[in-house]
C-alpha cells in the first residue's frame, strides 16, 4: 500500500478525514483510488444537513467498479467539492488535496481522533 | 499464476497487475483513459500472449477445423485470417476465435479463459481424423499494436507490413527472429497483431517499440493494459467472451450470423460443423433475443447484469458498459427480447437511467 499522509485519520473503507480550520475534509485514499482505477463519476447524494458516523453520503464510480462513500464522524455537511463533481478525474490526480469530496462541521471534534491513524490504516 | 514473456517489460513500465483467467496481466500502466486515448489517437502496445495459440497440422487439418468452427474456412487463401465461432451441439458458443491459414498448417487463436476447455473439446471432436493439435501458447508470445499511427511506425522496418489487407498476414524474418504479423485487432483501430517465439520476446519488443526520439511521452507506441483494451473493444461493439458470448448464447442471437456458414456441408468435400443443426433451427425460427447498443443519459456506468426495462417491464440485461472515453457518454451492450422496440431504461441499482437504442459499433474509425 502506498504511504498515507499522517496529518489525517482513516476508515477501513478508505475514506480519509482531515481536520482543517474547524471543519473536517473527507476524501478517499491513494490506495482506494489506485484500486478503483480511473474515476468516471462522483455522486454526493447528501449535499447539506446532518450526517452520522457510518452513514453513506454518496457513490463513486470507476471504469472497474461502483462504491459507496462513508462518513466516519457526526456533524453537518458544510461544503461539497464542485470541481470533483464536475471532473472526477481530479480525484485520481490528487486524492489528498484537490480531490477532497465533502467538508463537515463536526459535532464533537475529538471524534476524528478515534478513527484509524495512517499507520493503522496502512496495515 | 502464469506470466507472459513480457512480464519484466510490464514491471519496468509501472504496470498494475490483475489476475486474468489465471494470467498475471497488466490492467493499466498509467491510466485506463490515457491509454485508451493513446490508442485512438496515436498507438498502443498490448501484450496478448495470454491468448491461446494452437497449431493444427495433419492430413485432415482442414476438415477438422471445418468441423469445429461455424464459418467456412476451406476457401481461405494462404496467409489470411478469419473470425469464427466454436459451438457445442446445442449451438451455444464455446469460444470466438481467429483462424490463420499458413501454406502447410493452420493456427487458431483462442481466448485465454477457454484454452483448456477447447483443447478437451477438440480432442473429442477430432474422432478418427488425422490431426495434431499443438498448444503453442507458452512457447510463443503475442502483442497487438493498435492505433492510427501504427502502420506508419511499422513501415520504418518493413515495407511489406503496411501493404497488408485487413485479415491477412505475412511472415517476417528479422535476423533470427521470425514473426507472424497480421492486420487484425480488437480495438476498432488500424494495426497489427504479432506472434513470435517466446524466447525472442524481450528482444522483439525493443525492436517494435523503438522510437525516433527518446521522449516516452511522444512515443508512437506506449504500453496499454487490459482496462483500455476493454473500453476500446466496447466502443467498437466487439463481443467479449463471458459477456456477450457464452455457452448459453448462440452466434445468431449475438448478431454474428455473418460468421456462421449454415450450408458448408453442401460444399464438395464439405464438412458439417458441430452445432450446425441447432443453429439452422434458431436461424429458421428466429432468435429469441438480440444484442443491442445503448447510449445512456447522465454519466453513470451500466454494469453487466443490470436489468434493461421498457416501461416497468424487464426485457433484458446489460452485458458490457463503460463511460466511453472517446464519445464522452456512457455506452452499454445488452441482450433484450427479440421483439423489444423503442428506448429503454437501465436499473443502475436504485437509480434508473434512460437509454436510447443506437447502432453498433458505437465508434468507427475514420478511413
Amino acid at each position: 500500500m502506498p504511504a498515507s499522509p499522517a496529518d489525517r485519520r482513516y476508515l477501513e473503507t478508505h475514506e480519509w478525514h482531515k481536520p482543517e480550520a474547524g471543519l473536517v475534509a473527507i476524501g478517499i485514499s491513494r490506495f482506494a483510488v489506485d484500486e478503483l482505477t480511473d474515476i468516471t463519476f462522483l455522486d454526493v447524494k447528501k449535499k447539506s444537513g446532518a450526517i452520522k458516523a457510518g452513514e453513506s453520503f454518496g457513490e463513486i464510480e470507476s471504469v472497474k467498479a461502483t462504491s459507496e462513500l462513508y462518513c466516519g464522524i457526526d456533524g453537518t455537511i458544510e461544503a461539497v467539492n464542485q470541481a470533483a463533481l464536475d471532473n472526477p478525474a481530479i480525484i485520481n490526480e490528487d486524492p489528498y488535496e484537490k480531490g477532497w469530496l465533502i467538508k463537515i462541521k463536526p459535532t464533537n471534534p475529538a471524534q476524528v481522533e478515534k478513527l484509524l491513524t495512517a499507520d493503522a490504516y496502512g496495515k | 499464476m502464469l506470466r507472459t514473456s513480457f512480464y519484466q517489460f510490464h514491471v519496468d513500465h509501472g504496470a498494475k497487475f490483475v489476475d486474468f483467467n489465471g494470467w498475471e496481466m497488466p490492467i493499466l500502466y498509467r491510466s485506463i483513459h490515457e491509454e485508451h486515448h493513446q490508442v485512438r489517437n496515436v498507438g498502443g502496445l498490448f501484450d496478448v500472449s495470454h491468448m491461446g495459440r494452437f497449431k493444427i497440422t495433419g492430413r485432415h487439418a482442414r476438415r477438422f477445423i471445418e468441423r469445429v468452427v461455424t464459418r467456412r474456412i476451406s476457401d481461405m487463401k494462404e496467409l489470411s485470417c478469419r473470425y469464427a465461432l466454436v459451438c457445442n451441439e446445442q449451438g451455444g458458443t464455446l469460444d470466438d476465435i481467429i483462424v490463420y491459414r499458413f501454406a502447410d498448417h493452420w493456427l487458431l487463436v483462442v481466448n485465454a479463459g477457454n484454452r483448456l476447455k477447447l483443447l478437451e473439446h477438440f480432442q473429442k471432436a477430432k474422432g478418427d481424423l488425422v490431426v495434431t493439435i499443438d498448444d503453442q501458447t507458452t512457447s510463443t508470445a503475442m502483442v497487438a499494436l493498435q492505433g492510427p499511427k501504427v502502420m506508419e511506425h511499422i513501415g520504418r522496418f518493413s515495407k511489406e507490413v503496411p501493404t497488408l489487407k485487413r485479415y491477412t498476414f505475412c511472415i517476417k524474418n528479422v535476423l533470427i527472429l521470425k514473426m507472424v504479423i497480421s492486420r487484425t485487432g480488437y480495438t476498432g483501430e488500424d494495426g497489427v497483431e504479432v506472434i513470435l517465439p517466446a524466447a525472442m520476446a524481450s528482444m522483439a519488443i525493443k525492436l517494435l517499440i523503438k522510437e525516433k526520439s527518446d521522449d516516452p511521452a511522444g512515443a508512437v507506441l506506449r504500453p496499454a493494459g487490459l482496462g483500455a483494451r476493454d473500453t476500446l473493444r466496447t466502443e467498437a461493439g466487439m463481443p467479449l467472451y463471458g459477456h456477450e458470448l457464452d455457452e448459453t448464447i448462440d452466434p445468431i442471437s449475438a448478431g454474428l450470423s455473418w460468421a456462421v456458414s449454415l450450408d458448408k456441408d453442401q460444399d464438395e468435400n464439405g464438412e458439417k460443423f458441430i452445432g450446425q443443426e441447432a443453429l439452422k433451427k434458431i436461424a429458421a425460427e428466429g432468435p429469441k433475443v438480440k444484442l443491442i447498443g445503448l447510449k445512456l443519459d447522465g454519466k453513470r456506468t451500466a454494469r453487466p447484469g443490470m436489468p434493461v426495462l421498457i416501461g416497468d417491464r424487464t426485457v433484458g440485461k446489460v452485458t458490457s458498459g463503460c463511460l466511453s472515453p472517446t464519445l464522452g457518454y456512457p455506452i452499454a451492450m445488452a441482450y433484450v427480447e427479440a421483439s423489444a422496440a423503442g428506448d429503454t431504461t437501465i436499473d443502475l441499482g436504485g437509480q434508473r437511467a434512460a437509454a436510447q437504442v443506437v447502432p453498433l459499433p458505437f465508434y468507427k474509425r475514420a478511413k
